[in-house]
């Protein structure tokens, strides 16, 4: 299942690559891939579990870039 | 501007009025001499903390999380180390400096991404649907298939559709980038994402929004920045390397010269700093997919959909460029181009012909017809008799009158001049006398030349035309376009045999493109380096195979492309140069003890700022 989620104050670049290898590294991920410029997390997970997925994908994210928050 | 910037904005100049008060204040008076040094650490703390303590909480959050190199966890040492040696006012300023330069880097990618933003904006806000003699705004994603919208003069056209009544002149600019208005009428196809300029339109729907033209381009263009190019992955990969080399360079620089040379700690110690603070790749990370972006962009709202960095990358480096032609150079549509009449006027001749054809479908006729473009007249027509494989006999106005091809001028034992110019020939006789012949041809499309050119001036070497049709026909279009190489009569599998071949011939970075309709060449187009699909709009096919997609067929959008391509990369290229060049000059600097935490915070936030107004240049692109 693919889903798009908006993110905000994703404020550096660097923290983009880090977001989206720490992401793709969930289990069940396929592939995530996080936009510093359009600000945007596009993720194509596990249908099943995507509601722990993504819960998973939040924990991730605040520990890489703790400004940064995923607009569900 | 945004609240965070706002706020930080505040700090900063509340913070520079403390620091720039306090520096001048006398430092004598009331204390004594011995607390003279913990009066001074004491007022600085005061605009240090307001300026500089989330980038301190983040540096020791980070620390925490075991994320140890990042720019916070450098500003911070870096400042509270020239704290430590007794330079106060100047980790003050060293904060605050670092501080506007994050605010205006913040300010100037958030610009920057608006005004792209901005450029891809077609969505529809909403769509009027007509109810108890009311118009209802609803959301396009509401509206289904078969419903009736409303679309009212100035407004933008939410979902694809068939025009139920009204008649409109349409602004396609935002797709293709055209200011040419198109007119509809009742039965007209119309996409979403066109401007309705003039009258009302009722509008049946005929594709749900998720499956609309406008939600597939938007889609498209969102998605095209997670195809990274490889200076971007490059870029990534350097910054994993860079950041920990530069603090094991730094802490090498800190003791060593005065464990084993018996050097100050104090001097070495602060130029290992300014190491730090130099050497925070944030320039180069920022600017370069800030570049794909902005080129992304700006070929955008020229009309051209490019699906990833990595095509940018790729057309920047197009060296041989082949084209598909009827549909692509040439406009797919037989005309009648040229009347050879015998003994008669010219309006004269393509009248017998478009009478005599009148009663057929064949596109031939319906080109004649078309080019005569007045009624016909049934009454004036008789005795038609078609002879297949030759052409029509008919009576027109008590003549008889023979039009078809060289085969029925000699079954009918007509003496006939042979017109050998390419294309389709009709031998028209008279009353059993030769009255001339009329040419049928694909017409050329009107900027293709000027296409070819243009490519050729941007430095693609080698331009080749396929074509299924015959050789004379080919030919007379390579050569009336200026191409390099044509090879005709191919047969569909052959177009792939013969991209291979070019392929094969190709070296190194060179890059292969392909331009086609995308309507029966999708293997082409996804062999080759680089497919471009031309005059997509609307068709699903030609966006699904290609990686670059024109939204109109005009052939001179590609140079265009790779114009913008070119500029795209020349300006990364820029700022890698640039940026690595000017934090290497300063990290000499400062490991020689030359240069103050001035110019290294100069090399960090300055760097990235003139990289990103470099990178927006890109925006700027003509048309």
């Amino acid at each position: 299942m693919m889903k798009r989620y908006q993110l905000k104050d994703l404020d550096c670049a660097n923290c983009e690559a880090k977001m989206e290898n720490a992401i793709n590294k969930i289990s069940g991920v396929n592939k995530a891939t996080v936009s510093f410029m359009t600000q945007k997390l596009v993720i194509d997970a596990e249908e099943g579990h995507f509601q722990e997925i993504m819960k998973e994908v939040v924990r991730v994210c605040k520990k890489v870039e703790p400004d940064c928050t995923i607009q569900m | 501007m945004t609240k965070k910037q706002k706020k930080t904005l505040t700090r900063i100049i509340i913070s520079a009025i403390l620091l720039g008060a306090f520096m001048l204040m006398p430092t004598t008076a009331v204390i004594p001499e011995k607390w003279q040094m913990w009066w001074q650490l004491g007022i600085m703390l005061i605009p240090y903390l307001l300026i500089g303590k989330d980038v301190v909480w983040k540096a020791v959050r980070n620390i925490l999380h075991g994320k140890v190199f990042d720019e916070n966890f450098l500003m911070s040492i870096a400042t509270v180390g020239a704290m430590v040696i007794g330079k106060y006012s100047e980790g003050v300023a060293v904060m605050l400096f670092y501080q506007v330069g994050e605010l205006f880097q913040s300010y100037a990618v958030n610009r920057s991404r608006q005004s792209i933003t901005e450029l891809m904006d077609i969505r529809p806000d909403y769509a009027n649907i007509e109810e108890d003699g009311g118009l209802r705004q609803v959301d396009p994603e509401e509206v289904r298939i078969g419903d009736i919208i409303v679309v009212k003069a100035g407004e933008r056209i939410p979902l694809d559709g068939k025009v139920a009544s009204g008649t409109s002149l349409l602004d396609t600019s935002a797709l293709t980038g055209e200011s040419v208005p198109r007119e509809v009428v009742p039965g007209s196809d119309v996409i979403s994402g066109c401007i309705n300029t003039s009258g009302l339109l009722r509008i049946e729907v005929t594709r749900e929004f998720q499956e609309s033209t406008v939600a597939k381009i938007l889609d498209l263009v969102e998605n095209a920045s997670s195809k990274k190019a490889k200076a971007e992955n490059f870029i990534t990969k350097f910054a994993g390397y860079y950041t920990p080399v530069v603090v094991t360079a730094a802490l090498l620089l800190a003791v060593i010269p005065p464990l084993f040379l018996g050097l100050a700690w104090g001097d070495w110690v602060n130029r290992a700093l300014m190491f730090l603070v130099i050497s925070c790749p944030c320039a180069l990370v920022i600017s370069i997919p800030l570049s794909f972006f902005g080129g992304i962009g700006g070929a955008s709202k020229c009309g051209i959909l490019v699906k990833g960095s990595n095509y940018l990358e790729a057309l920047a480096d197009m060296t041989t460029i082949v084209f598909d032609k009827t549909g692509t150079l040439t406009k797919g549509v037989f005309k009648v181009t040229n009347l050879y009449p015998a003994g008669m006027k010219k309006e004269e001749l393509l009248q017998y012909a478009a009478l005599a054809e009148s009663y057929s479908d064949h596109p031939i006729s319906l080109s004649l017809k078309e080019a005569y473009g007045r009624k016909m007249d049934a009454e004036r027509i008789g005795e038609v008799e078609e002879i297949p494989g030759h052409g029509v006999s008919a009576v027109v106005d008590g003549h008889r009158v023979l039009a078809g091809n060289l085969k029925l001028m000699k079954r009918m034992d007509i003496p006939y001049e042979e017109n050998s110019v390419s294309g389709t020939v009709v031998y028209v006789a008279v009353d059993d006398k030769f009255a001339g012949s009329i040419v049928i041809a694909d017409e050329v499309k009107e900027d293709a030349k000027a296409a070819i050119a243009a490519l050729n001036e941007a430095g693609v070497r080698k331009t080749v035309m396929l074509t299924g049709d015959r050789r004379e026909v080919g030919e007379e279009v390579a050569s009336k376009l200026g191409l390099d190489q044509v090879y005709t009569e191919l047969l569909p599998g052959d177009k792939v045999d013969k991209v291979e071949e070019l392929l094969q011939n190709m070296n190194g970075r060179e890059q292969l493109a392909f331009v086609g309709d995308g309507i029966n060449d999708a293997p082409v187009l996804s062999r080759a380096d680089i497919g471009i699909a031309m005059g997509a709009m609307g068709s699903d096919a030609a966006i699904e195979a290609a990686d670059i997609v024109l939204m109109d067929d005009e052939p001179s959008k590609i140079a265009v492309a790779v114009r913008i391509a070119r500029k795209t990369l020349r300006i990364v290229r820029q700022n890698i140069v640039f940026a690595l060049g000017v934090k290497a000059f300063f990290l000499l600097l400062g490991a020689f003890g030359v240069a103050t935490m001035w110019e290294a915070v100069f090399a960090d936030v300055g760097v990235s700022v003139i990289a990103i107004l470099n990178a927006t240049r890109i925006l700027r692109t003509e048309e």
